[in-house]
C-alpha cells in the first residue's frame, strides 16, 4: 500500500496569555524602555500536542476521538497547514483538503451561485473544476430554487447543505473533516455519510473527527484516540471506541478529584470524601450526556456527631456562572443527627438538562441556617457529552447556551 | 512565489468578491467609484484653487486635482483595505490553508476597478479641456503598476503588523490622513521651496502622484524624482514581504 500521510513526533506548544499581553505595541515599547536588555521571560505555556506519530495508507478512513480539549482540533489544524507545529513534521502525499467548518468564507451578500464559486476556490478547487461540478453541487445541496438568492436569506440548514455540497465535490487525496456531521437533519447526514463512503471507495484517505461515536464506528476502519495531547491508542475503530468508552467508567467518579482538604473552607468536623456518579439504575456510569439520568452520590466522613447538618452544592459553568444551587433543606428533608463515621447522600437527577461541556460542582456542608461551615468550596468536575435530546438527529452543542429545557413544538395555521 | 502562482485563481475570486460585495444593494453601484473623486475635485477646485488661490502650475483645476485624486484614492483605499485584510478575514485564516499574502494582494486588485472607472472620467475631462489623450494612456498604466506595488508593499506590512498589534487599526487612518498633506495633491510640488524639495523625495508617493498629474497634463516627467520613488517602492515591497513571511507561520495562532 502507498502511504498518503506521515505524521512524525508532532508537537505544538501554545504560550498562555501571549495573544493578549503582546497585543499592544505600547506594552512592548514600555517594556523595552524599562529593561532594554531583558531577555524574553519564560512564559507559561501548554503543550496542546506532544509527540504524536502515525501514518495513514491510501484509502484508509481514520476516526479521531478524544475529549474536548484533548488536542484533536490542533492536530487537524496542523495537518491542514492552518497552523504550524512547534516541532515534528506532518507530510501528505497529494492534495489535502480540509473541512474544519462547513461553508468557510461564505459571504452573506452573495448568491448561492456566487458562493459556490467563492467557497470552492477557497477550498482549493480550480475554476474549471467548479464549473464542471456545478450542477452536481447544486443537485446535492437541494437549494436549486434559491441558487440566485443572496444566502443571507437562507435558513441555517440551507447554508449548511450548500457548504457541504461544495466540500463533497472536492476530490482531494487526503480529506480532513472536523465534526461536520453533528449538524443537519437525518436525511442530510445520511447523504454526507454516503459521500464519505464514496471517497473511501475511490481510494481517498479521510481523517474524521467526531463526537458521534456511532458514525465513527460505521465509517472508519481505524481509530486514533488523542488524550491530553498525546496519542493514547491507535487500533481498529471498534477497539478504540470500546477503550475510550471504558475510560469514562474506569474513572471512578471525580471522587478522587475532590479538591484537597487544604484548599477547602470549613472547620472539618465533617467532610466530603468522594463524589460518585452512577447511572439511574445504580450501575457505575460510563459517561453522561445531555438529558440522561444521573445519580450523584455524595460520600462524607464525620469525625464527631453532628446535629442538624445541611448538605448541598452549587453547579457552575466552565466560565464560572452559577447555574443552580440546591440542598437537601430545600426538599423539606431533615437529618437530625449524623453519627461519627462514613455515610452518603444520593441526589437523583431524572434528566440532566445541561448542554454538552465541562461543569464544576462545588459541595458544601454547614450547620442549620448556614453556620458553622463544616466543609465548603469542595470542587469536582462534571463532563457532559453531546446527545440528540430532541430526537431529531441533531446534536445539542454548547452554542445553545447552558441548559436545555424539554419542550415540544406544534405548528398551526391561524 | 510558486505558491502564489498556484493560488492565483483565489486572488482573483477574493478580489471579485470584494468588488461584488462593495456595490451590492447600492443604488449607484460603480458610479460611486467616480463620485468620490468627482465631488472632491469640485470642492478642491472651488476652495483651494479659486478661493485660497493655491497655484495649479497652469494646469486647469479639474485636471490638476482629478488626476492626483484618482491615484490617491486608489492608494489610500488599498493600503487601508489590505492593512485590515488579514484581521477581517480571520475566519478564513484559522480554517483554511492558502498563502496568506493572497489576502492583501486581493485587496489591491479589488480596488483597481474603481481606478479604471474613474480614469475613464479623467479621459472625459481631458477631452473637454482639449488635452490630447493618446500615448498618455500607456504611461498612465505603467504608473499604475508602480502605484499598486507601493500600495501592496505598505498594505502587506500593515496587514502583518495588525495581526499582532491591533494598534494598526487606529494608526492607519491617521497615517493616511497625514500622508494626504505631505503629498502634492492639494498643491503642486513647485509650491515647496527649492531647498526643501529633497525632503519630498523621501515620500515615494509624492513623485508618483506628481507623475500621474503630469501625464494627464501632457507635461514631461521628472525622471530623477520618479527613479528615487521606484527605488524606495521596491525596497518597501521587499522589506514588507520579508517581514510578512517571517510572521506568516504564527498568524493563525495570533489573529
Amino acid at each position: 500500500m502507498t502511504r498518503s500521510l506521515e505524521v512524525n513526533r508532532l508537537s505544538k506548544r501554545y504560550t498562555l496569555g501571549a495573544s493578549q499581553r503582546d497585543q499592544m505595541l505600547r506594552e512592548r515599547l514600555i517594556g523595552f524602555l524599562k529593561k532594554p536588555f531583558r531577555r524574553k521571560s519564560a512564559q507559561e505555556s501548554i503543550w496542546a500536542l506532544r509527540d504524536v506519530s502515525f501514518t495513514a495508507e491510501v484509502g484508509e478512513v481514520i476516526g479521531i476521538i478524544g475529549r474536548n480539549g484533548a488536542g484533536k482540533s490542533t492536530l487537524l489544524k496542523i495537518l491542514s497547514r492552518v497552523t504550524y507545529p512547534t516541532s515534528g513534521s506532518a507530510r501528505a502525499n497529494g492534495r489535502v483538503a480540509s473541512l474544519l467548518e462547513v461553508g468557510t468564507g461564505f459571504h452573506d451578500e452573495l448568491t448561492g451561485r456566487e458562493n459556490i464559486y467563492l467557497n470552492g476556490s477557497i477550498l482549493g478547487m480550480k475554476r474549471r473544476e467548479i464549473e464542471q461540478r456545478f450542477d452536481a453541487i447544486v443537485d446535492f445541496s437541494g437549494v436549486e430554487q434559491f441558487i440566485d438568492t443572496p444566502i443571507k436569506r437562507y435558513s441555517s440548514g440551507m447554508r449548511l447543505r450548500l457548504g457541504f455540497a461544495v466540500a463533497a465535490h472536492l476530490e482531494p487525496d487526503v480529506l480532513i473533516v472536523d465534526e461536520v456531521l453533528a449538524v443537519g437533519d437525518a436525511g442530510f447526514q445520511k447523504k454526507c455519510l454516503n459521500a464519505m463512503e464514496g471517497l473511501r471507495n475511490s481510494g481517498r484517505t479521510v481523517l474524521f473527527v467526531s463526537h458521534n461515536l456511532a458514525a465513527v464506528e460505521n465509517l472508519c476502519s481505524r481509530g486514533i484516540w488523542i488524550d491530553g495531547g498525546q496519542l493514547r491508542m491507535d487500533a481498529p475503530a471498534k477497539e478504540v471506541i470500546a477503550a475510550y468508552m471504558g475510560s469514562f467508567a474506569g474513572e471512578r467518579a471525580p471522587g478522587s478529584n475532590l479538591s484537597a482538604s487544604g484548599d477547602r473552607l470549613g472547620t472539618g468536623e465533617i467532610r466530603y470524601t468522594r463524589l460518585e456518579y452512577l447511572n439511574p439504575d445504580g450501575s457505575p456510569y460510563a459517561m453522561t450526556r445531555s438529558g440522561d439520568g444521573l445519580i450523584m452520590r455524595l460520600h462524607f466522613h464525620a469525625k464527631a456527631s453532628i446535629r442538624d447538618p445541611s448538605f448541598g452544592f452549587q453547579l457552575y459553568s466552565s466560565m464560572g456562572t452559577l447555574i443552580t444551587e440546591v440542598g437537601h433543606w430545600l426538599h423539606g428533608m431533615h437529618i437530625p443527627k449524623v453519627e461519627p463515621g462514613d455515610g452518603y447522600l444520593d441526589v437523583e437527577i431524572d434528566s440532566l438538562n445541561l448542554v454538552p461541556g465541562s461543569y464544576a460542582v462545588s459541595l458544601w456542608i454547614t450547620g442549620a441556617g448556614g453556620k458553622p461551615v463544616y466543609d465548603g468550596d469542595v470542587r469536582a468536575a462534571l463532563e457532559v457529552e453531546a446527545a440528540d435530546v430532541y430526537r431529531s438527529g441533531r446534536l445539542l452543542s454548547s452554542r445553545y447556551g447552558l441548559v436545555y429545557f424539554p419542550q415540544r413544538w406544534k405548528y398551526a395555521k391561524a | 512565489m510558486q505558491d502564489l502562482w498556484d493560488f492565483r485563481e483565489l486572488v482573483y475570486f477574493l478580489a471579485w468578491r470584494d468588488i461584488k460585495v462593495r456595490y451590492k444593494q447600492t443604488a449607484f453601484g460603480l458610479l460611486w467609484a467616480v463620485m468620490q473623486p468627482l465631488f472632491t475635485m469640485a470642492i478642491f477646485t472651488i476652495f483651494f484653487a479659486r478661493m485660497a488661490k493655491i497655484p495649479t502650475d497652469g494646469i486647469p483645476g479639474p485636471i490638476f486635482y482629478f488626476s492626483a485624486l484618482v491615484p490617491w484614492i486608489y492608494f489610500s483605499t488599498t493600503v487601508s483595505n489590505a492593512g485590515m485584510s488579514l484581521v477581517s478575514n480571520s475566519t478564513l485564516l484559522t480554517k483554511i490553508y492558502f498563502p496568506r499574502i493572497i489576502l492583501p494582494a486581493a485587496a489591491a486588485l479589488g480596488t483597481v476597478v474603481d481606478f479604471f472607472v474613474s480614469s475613464l472620467l479623467l479621459i472625459g475631462i481631458m477631452v473637454y479641456y482639449g488635452v490630447p489623450v493618446g500615448s498618455s494612456l500607456l504611461l498612465w498604466g505603467l504608473l499604475l503598476v508602480l502605484l499598486m506595488l507601493l500600495a501592496l508593499g505598505l498594505g502587506t506590512f500593515f496587514a502583518a503588523l495588525n495581526v499582532r498589534y491591533r494598534d494598526v487599526k487606529y494608526a492607519l487612518p491617521f497615517f493616511i490622513q497625514l500622508l494626504l498633506f505631505v503629498t502634492p495633491i492639494i498643491y503642486p510640488t513647485s509650491l515647496v521651496p527649492e531647498r526643501y524639495r529633497w525632503l519630498l523625495s523621501f515620500n515615494p508617493l509624492g513623485a508618483l502622484i506628481e507623475s500621474f498629474r503630469r501625464v494627464a497634463a501632457r507635461e514631461s516627467l521628472d525622471w530623477h524624482a520618479l527613479g528615487i520613488s521606484v527605488l524606495i517602492t521596491v525596497t518597501v515591497l521587499i522589506a514588507s514581504v520579508v517581514y510578512f513571511r517571517s510572521t506568516e507561520k504564527a498568524m493563525a495562532d495570533l489573529v
